[in-house]
């Protein structure tokens, strides 16, 4: 054999070896960042053999773009559930039938059959909460149970709020402040929801993300804010609350979905499956703070999220929320144009 | 023709040839990577916005119309799209009072520079280039800590007793100055430097032997021989801040929008992705006639009187 043969032959080895270990043990998930436990992934990997490499991405819209690009090596995702019906609509994943999986029936009733994907025909929970206010009632002793604390706050707080720069979240609360629904179209409303935010804006020092650690340094006082960020401010200073605005919250979910180009199906399915097992999830909860959609997980949370008020929502709260949805284009369109007036 | 001069243009040619070739690389790469793609931006402002982002392949000027103009979605009056001006208007400030700021303190820093013997000058220069080895984000979440409620000045004017509560900072105006020209006083300091090196001292001293005064000396010898590292310092700085965001977000505090977050909202959540191509288009025409305009100042050149 000469030179180019034997190259040949070692590239053909080469290939056939890390096609091999593909086969036998990889599972790259694609997931929002800071969201996915060590030590659960740890377990996985132990327990079935495979090699879990975890990227992250920010938003739901840069997620939806770089897998529709096609050719992203990944095999399982966790959009929201308002982004799920996109997803399905767009054939960028494939049916798997959670509820007959072994593990299916530890479903939570409520999340079984969610109207984002009837049936459990696509996706597994992973993490679920609500947009609430969160205020340090070291500031404002008063009660807090309302929007009006961001949007029309107590002398306390004026210019010491945050907001969460959710284009639909904040209009979402808004609106509900005003009594509209979710998606809502209605001129009149909104018009009421962009002078709110209009009048409400200087009252806000800043518009961001980072608010766990601003809340608990004292630079804001309230923020809008998701109940597991709420939750880690609170366990690091307990004058901060979480509370639920009387008018509604938001209800959100992220659930994992099998990609269409998935190369590793047997790995992804034993990973959904292994994530509807009640200590996994919870192990996994444990480490990203929110509920996880799966009965029985309770049982073996951390002692601090048991009974956490951010975790566990209130009934009568519950009733007056909403699960969040993808809202058409026009509306969207409206939107996007009272969240530039605002900013501008 | 004889064959002495047949055989030079033929080795001409093969030099032009040579040289064409050797270009090839770099021609590629940009008919690729920056021709490319901008041709995609341009069709794609030219489309209309798909249902959950992306485009639909069919021909709408929407997105154009969109950013000079608007149908208020209340009483659907025409009016000049005053958000996008406004935020237009803000990012054009800002890239202004930036380009002016590290002027004012470039300026003195790369005198004092240029002015050192030849050793002490190289020592200067890597310090100022030191702040470039740091991410961008680093940077500005390092003054962040600087300049919050309880940060590190704060703190310490509290402790000095100069002042008896925290002075807000973070999330003003100041810290939106104070971020933009730390990040880019660099990039001023060094072709001011530049062309202050070459400064025949001689001169100056010549200046002052004829009873120029010290500001006479600095208006009329040493701005008219800086002046085309003035103008390369603020193309350097002007063009970067009119697209930044990073830093008036994270000092800022995200409240008011710059051209970047207004672009970035169309291409994310706003799923508007033929209005941010357009919007990335006029951002980049601005900076054109910019450049424009500053070159052609810079071509008029030698000393102004005034």
């Amino acid at each position: 054999m000469n030179w180019k043969g034997k190259l040949a032959a070692l590239g053909l080895a080469l290939a056939a070896s890390t096609g091999m270990a593909h086969a036998e043990g990889v599972l790259n998930i694609f997931n929002w960042g800071n969201y996915t436990s060590p030590e659960m992934i740890k377990k996985f990997e132990d327990t079935y053999k495979v090699k879990v490499s975890i990227t992250d991405y920010d938003s739901n819209d840069t997620a939806l773009a770089k897998i529709r690009q096609g050719g992203h090596g990944f095999d399982i995702a966790m959009p929201s559930q308002n982004y799920i019906p996109i997803w399905i609509e767009e054939g960028l994943v494939q049916e798997i039938d959670a509820a007959q999986m072994e593990n299916g029936k530890n479903i939570a009733e409520e999340w079984k059959n969610p109207p984002f994907d009837p049936g459990r025909k696509y996706s597994v929970p992973w993490a679920l909460g609500t947009v609430g206010v969160v205020v340090n009632t070291d500031a404002y002793k008063g009660p807090a149970d309302s929007w009006a604390a961001v949007f029309d706050p107590p002398e306390e707080l004026k210019g010491k709020i945050n907001i969460v720069p959710e284009m639909n979240d904040v209009i979402y609360a808004a609106t509900k402040y005003h009594g509209g629904k979710i998606c809502e179209s209605d001129k009149d409303v909104l018009r009421k929801v962009r002078d709110t935010l209009l009048k409400a804006k200087p009252y806000w020092v800043a518009m961001e993300y980072s608010t766990i650690e601003k809340m608990v340094a004292g630079d804001f006082k309230a923020t809008s804010d998701w109940n597991g960020s709420a939750l880690r401010q609170r366990l690091r200073n307990p004058a901060i609350h979480y509370f639920y605005p009387k008018e509604g919250v938001l209800v959100w979910s992220d659930n994992i979905v099998l990609l269409k180009d998935a190369k590793n199906v047997e790995n992804a399915k034993l990973f959904m499956n292994f994530m509807m097992d009640p200590e996994n999830a919870a192990m996994n909860s444990a480490f990203h703070r929110y509920a996880n959609g799966i009965a029985g997980s309770e049982a073996f949370m951390p002692a601090d999220m048991k009974d956490a008020p951010e975790i566990n929502v209130p009934a009568d709260v519950m009733a007056k929320s909403d699960f969040s949805v993808a809202c058409p284009q026009e509306v969207q369109e409206l939107y996007t144009r009272i969240w530039t007036e605002v900013q501008k | 023709m004889s064959a002495a001069s047949e055989a030079e243009t033929r080795f001409e040619r093969e030099d032009t040839r040579r040289r064409w070739l050797l270009s090839t690389p770099a021609l590629l790469i940009i008919l690729v990577a920056a021709v490319g793609p901008l041709l995609v931006v341009l069709l794609y402002s030219f489309l209309a916005p798909g249902s959950y982002g992306d485009v639909r392949w069919q021909f709408s000027s929407d997105a154009w119309f969109n950013v000079f103009l608007e149908r208020d979605i209340f009483d659907d009056t025409l009016a000049p799209a005053w958000a996008h001006l406004s935020i237009f208007w803000r990012s054009m400030k800002l890239a202004f009072i930036t380009t002016l700021l590290t002027l004012v303190f470039g300026f003195p820093t790369a005198y004092f520079i240029a002015t050192r013997d030849e050793r002490t000058r190289e020592i200067w220069l890597f310090l100022i280039t030191i702040p470039f080895w740091t991410n961008l984000l680093i940077r500005t979440f390092a003054l962040q800590e600087v300049i919050r409620q309880e940060g590190l000045l704060n703190t310490l004017l509290l402790k000095l007793g100069l002042i008896s509560q925290p002075i807000p900072m973070l999330f003003t105006d100041f810290a939106i100055g104070l971020g933009m020209t730390y990040v880019y006083l660099p990039l001023m300091v060094l072709p001011l430097y530049a062309s202050m090196e070459r400064i025949d001292f001689r001169i100056v001293e010549a200046g002052y032997d004829l009873y120029a005064s010290r500001f006479g000396v600095l208006r009329r010898i040493i701005v008219p021989l800086v002046k085309p590292g003035i103008i390369a310092g603020s193309i350097l700085v002007f063009i970067p801040s009119l697209g930044a965001y990073v830093t008036p977000r994270v000092l800022g505090g995200g409240k008011s929008m710059m051209l970047g977050n207004l672009i970035e909202l169309q291409f994310g959540q706003g799923r508007n992705w033929p209005l941010g191509a357009a919007l990335s288009i006029a951002l980049m025409a601005i900076v054109m006639i910019a450049l424009l305009f500053y070159v052609r100042n810079a071509s008029r050149g030698g000393p102004t009187h005034g």
